[in-house]
């Protein structure tokens, strides 16, 4: 499967990752060749195949009783942040 | 040409656990800004989800109580997207397979027309946090306490024809989803949230035409108003040789009008796929018969018990089961003045709503509890005072508390009853006013109210109306 | 004294028991070779030497009190990938260069609490995507048995580190051959358990449905240790499986008499070097002097496991690393404009090539349009391998055959072309996506480099792997081979 330029302009908005102009033609590139690889898979007989999700198959899950158990730790957790402000998590203002 | 405006409504009721759906942080409204987000709501890195057994059961109570197909395996799927609130960059709902589909739902209009709304499915998903816009600097301020709080989101069949079917549908989601215990459907706090997606078409078209979504109704006013602007937008458009474009509005309750959200969303492509992390959720007939057995009466179920068994009409029954708590109250008022089951519901339908109304308090607040109202209905059943008194004495209950027989002895108001006490006044008011007298007697026929008054007026309101009307018209006419 | 990093970790143990050596002596002695071999192999991203220093003394106390945790004070490593509480945890990547984690991962936790001693957090393909520990923004790690060569990975740093005895033992994590692959070619005992058998909570999601921790050892008896205590249900993880845990060490010794072994005629294939097949068919005939029986089997869709797994595990890895955007942790660019700025340039700074490769062609398997034609077929020739395996083991015990096509390749020979590099990566992938236990000890050398022997079972035949992998190591010293230089 060949990709256009246009078709990882479009992968990498949707991923939000910038990709330089000099990187580009590289990921056209590579990600081509992992789609064209990847293909062989259309050579499988999968007519009448459930898809697997899970590798084990009788796994169904597990309910949670409702119970509250932590306590509140905001403090530790916004040390990992770059921008807080009053407790809250700061980005560029999102226009709506 | 005719129009016809097809509605289809999505709701989002936050259920009212305490932990939520994947991880155990508290639920509660209020909370200081990111105080209720542990690891797993934060999206942390290495972090897992796991499942919230009540949330389960409350889906499952919700899709039985709209006589849906409880599916017996349902699937998670990751929603894709990147936005603030969103600590994973995808939410956790359900796609392909949700837990409940093929519901319905019977409305009943204003001029009791009843209508059955289909259901097409509910499923469960984890709510977003939110963002604040003020007081950053050109910045947004994210608050995840509401990240993960568990959402039923319900979908109804494009199946509602005007903007007072989509409120009366609305209104009987809120009233059941309350009564199932499962949503407070605090609409102000957000945990009862509807989207509208409104077309419309020719009458007799079989295709639907290009719907608009309608987001940020918060109340059933302005649901309405919003619903009707956006209809008349949509006609005016077409009429004027333009085309609907398929797009997510907002509505702007100061301007009463909606308007076009800025590209947040362009189209998205979610990329939804099953969840890895969340195994295929199986349930048995076991546990769904568990949560059939707390069912509790459903507001169908009680109105028509209240119109079976207490010959109330469709539209009272309707106001009095709008919730649970006002149907108990009506209940416990009834059974202490039986007999008399539609002064009851006059009452708790009249001056106690009014009474709740202007003190903006729940029936569970109220200031006269039922056995009290009892009392005083039983006084107007056994004719001690009048209906007209029995509005005073209850304005005295509701300010000071008392018992309506200690008002009426403190404040004298017994009905008189006495015959012949009335006819002394009624002679009395005929000597006091003569030319009345004169003028009625020849023909004057609407003086008769002016008698009926100052009896009235003579005994402070306390002579029972039925008897001064009987014996004035005997005696004014000599 | 100076000889304990001969020792493998039961010696350890049954030495500190024996009060011959204290747990300080041993953090003592591991942490000088570490700062000693360090430098040229680039295994450790963090060394955790206080903190060891201080847990060995704990340690220390407690088994002259007679009190000791079953794995008191023995040193160990964990992948960078494992969070560890109030420690650097950096999946080899920028992203999270600054990132301290603020809770243990439960393989962490449980180690800790049988009582070990971690030396540090070792380097690592980025997010775990890769087979040589060539993807990491700290640089690649060097194979102790050739520093030109490449150790192997996504566990490139655990394997050089346990392979030159800077530890007795490292936990790794394998989604598609990244402990076995590097353990192969480090001549080192690798170990994957069947998918849900180790709780993977802490231990950053690459991609959900195929990621497994497990160890990185000198012997099938260090394994077993380090599993009994790793392995068990957590509810934390809704994946992780309710069983009871089996006694992994007194499995070791079971007869292996009667044992059916499975020869893959798919991994025979002409991907395969000669040195490489050559040594583990002489492995296959001592099996069959053991006792065990040999019969050929066939995976018919196995061939396809590459390319499903190049499906699968981008589209879950693309998801699961939405997460970093430098909201709440993590690399931030300077000055984002907007946001979408702020989204793009955070990620396009702080991920590495190869995990945006992986991230693209995710995204791109599960958009509109493509979804079934790539994820969803993909996921079907899943469950067609996973019945071939299934099918195979009515038949036989377990399977037999090569880890890796080759011994460990140059550094950089392979960075020029993915698909190449993913091509490490056919034998041990097959595994990943069915969920099975799969191993894979020293079996020989080519030209001076290891070659390993792997050995998959069916779902939850950890104590038999161990079993007949066990046994291979009690006839043979391959495993007792350590790369010259660090003897």
């Amino acid at each position: 499967m060949s990709l256009t330029r246009s078709d990882v302009e479009n992968i990498a908005h949707l991923a939000r990752l910038a990709i330089s102009e000099a990187q580009l033609p590289v990921y056209v590139d590579s990600l081509s060749k992992i789609l064209s690889f990847v293909e062989q898979l259309n050579a499988a007989d999968t007519g009448a195949v459930e898809p697997m999700a899970h590798p084990l198959a009788e796994q169904v899950q597990r309910l949670r009783p409702d119970e509250v158990l932590d306590v509140d730790q905001h403090e530790k957790f916004q040390r990992n942040a770059a921008r807080v402000a009053a407790g809250l998590y700061l980005v560029p203002k999102v226009i709506e | 040409m005719t129009w016809e405006t097809v509605i289809g409504l999505e709701i989002h009721a936050q259920l009212a656990t305490g932990s939520k759906i994947f991880s155990s942080a508290p639920t509660a409204y209020g909370a200081a800004p990111n105080t209720q987000a542990n690891l797993v709501d934060l999206g942390y890195p290495g972090v897992l989800p796991v499942l919230n057994r009540e949330a389960v059961r409350m889906a499952v109570k919700f899709g039985l109580a709209v006589g849906a197909t409880v599916a017996r395996r349902s699937v998670f799927a990751r929603k894709n997207y990147f936005y603030p609130d969103l600590p994973k960059g995808y939410q956790i709902s359900q796609y392909e397979m949700p837990i409940v589909a093929q519901g319905r739902l019977e409305i009943v209009l204003d001029d009791g027309t009843r209508k059955m709304v289909g259901i097409t499915r509910a499923h469960l998903e984890e709510d977003a946090g939110k963002s604040l816009h003020e007081d950053f600097h050109g910045q947004s301020g994210i608050d995840l306490n509401r990240a993960g709080t568990p959402l039923l989101e319900i979908v109804s069949e494009p199946d509602m024809r005007s903007a007072k079917e989509a409120v009366a549908y609305l209104k009987k989601v809120h009233t059941l989803v309350r009564y199932l215990e499962i949503c407070d459907g605090n609409m102000q706090e957000g945990s009862f949230r509807c989207d509208a997606n409104v077309s419309v078409r020719q009458v007799g078209a079989e295709k639907l035409g290009t719907r608009c979504e309608i987001k940020n109704l918060n109340s059933f006013r302005f649901i309405e108003k919003a619903i009707n602007y956006e209809v008349a937008r949509q006609i005016d458009v077409i009429e004027s040789g333009g085309k609907i474009r398929q797009e997510t509005r907002l509505y702007d309750p100061d301007k009463g009008e909606t308007r076009a959200l800025r590209s947040k969303e362009e189209a998205n492509d979610y990329r939804y796929f099953p969840d890895p992390d969340l195994l295929p959720v199986a349930l048995d007939e076991a546990f769904i018969e568990a949560v059939r057995a707390t069912l509790p009466e459903l507001p169908d179920e009680k109105a028509a018990r209240y119109m079976e068994k207490f010959g109330l009409s469709l539209y009272d029954a309707g106001v009095l089961t709008a919730s649970r708590e006002m149907g108990d109250y009506y209940e416990a008022v009834v059974s202490g003045v039986p007999g008399h089951e539609k002064l009851a519901a006059n009452w708790v339908m009249g001056e106690l709503s009014g009474a709740l109304n202007k003190d903006g308090i729940e029936v569970t607040q109220s200031r006269i509890d039922a056995p009290r109202l009892a009392g005083l209905l039983t006084r107007i059943a056994d004719a001690t005072i009048s209906g007209k008194i029995a509005k005073e004495v209850f304005e005295q209950m509701w300010a000071a508390g008392q018992d309506a027989d200690a008002i009426i002895e403190t404040k004298g108001l017994r009905q008189i009853t006495d015959t012949s006490a009335i006819e002394k006044t009624i002679d009395e008011v005929m000597a006091a006013n003569p030319r009345q007298l004169a003028d009625y007697r020849s023909g004057k026929d609407k003086l008769f109210g002016f008698f009926v008054g100052q009896v009235m007026k003579v005994t402070g309101g306390k002579a029972n109306p039925a008897q001064v009307n009987e014996l004035l018209k005997r005696k004014l006419s000599g | 004294m100076t000889d304990l990093h001969r020792l493998t970790l039961a010696e350890l143990n049954e030495g500190l028991r024996a009060r011959r050596f204290s747990s300080v002596e041993l953090a003592r002695h591991f942490l000088a070779r570490i700062e000693r071999f360090n430098p040229a192999l680039n295994a450790f991203i963090t060394v955790t030497g206080e903190q060891a220093l201080a847990a060995a003394q704990k340690a220390d106390q407690l088994l002259a009190a007679g009190e000791a945790l079953p794995l008191a004070g023995l040193p160990i490593v964990h992948k960078d990938l494992f969070c560890t509480d109030g420690v650097l945890t950096t999946c080899g990547s920028k992203m999270l260069s600054n990132f301290v984690a603020p809770y243990d991962a439960a393989v962490v936790e449980r180690l800790a609490q049988a009582g070990v001693v971690t030396l540090g957090k070792t380097n690592m393909d980025e997010f775990a995507m890769g087979s040589s520990n060539e993807n990491s923004w700290y640089g690649p790690v060097r194979n102790p048995w050739d520093p030109q060569k490449v150790p192997g990975g996504s566990s490139g740093g655990s394997a050089a580190a346990v392979a030159a005895r800077l530890t007795p033992a490292a936990t790794g994590t394998d989604t598609g051959g990244s402990i076995r692959q590097p353990a192969a070619l480090t001549g080192l005992t690798g170990f994957k358990p069947t998918y849900g058998r180790v709780s993977r909570y802490g231990m950053v999601a690459f991609a959900s449905s195929l990621d497994q921790a497990g160890v990185l050892t000198q012997t099938v008896r260090d394994a077993a240790m380090l599993l009994a205590h790793m392995a068990g249900f957590d509810p934390r993880d809704s994946t992780s499986v309710d069983t009871p845990v089996p006694d992994y060490l007194g499995a070791l010794e079971q007869p292996l008499a009667g044992l059916k072994v499975g020869l893959l005629k798919e991994f025979f294939d002409k991907g395969l070097d000669a040195a490489s097949e050559k040594l583990v068919r002489d492995a296959l005939r001592l099996y069959e002097k053991l006792g065990a029986k040999l019969i050929e089997v066939s995976l018919p869709n196995l061939p396809l496991s590459v390319p499903a797994y190049y499906v699968v595990a981008p589209a879950e890895c693309s998801s699961n690393l939405s997460r970093f955007d430098g909201v709440r942790f993590g690399h931030r660019c300077e000055n984002p404009t907007d946001l979408m700025d702020l989204y793009k340039r955070s990620r396009g700074e702080g991920f590495g090539d190869e995990v945006k490769r992986r991230i693209m062609t995710g995204t791109y398997v599960l958009s509109a349009g493509y979804y079934d034609a790539y994820y969803l077929r993909a996921q079907k020739v899943r469950r067609l391998i996973t019945d071939d395996f299934a099918r195979a083991f009515k038949q036989v015990d377990v399977l037999m055959g090569p880890t890796s096509p080759t011994a460990a390749f140059d550094i950089g020979a392979k960075v020029d072309d993915p698909v190449t590099m993913y091509l490490n990566d056919i034998y041990t992938i097959g595994a990943n996506l069915a969920g099975l236990p799969a191993a894979s000890v020293p079996c020989g050398l080519s030209d001076g480099l290891p070659i390993g022997l792997q050995v998959i079972g069916p779902h939850f035949a950890e104590a038999k792997l161990l079993n007949v992998a066990h046994w291979y190591q009690r006839e043979t010293e391959w495993h007792k081979h350590v790369p010259q230089g660090y003897a």
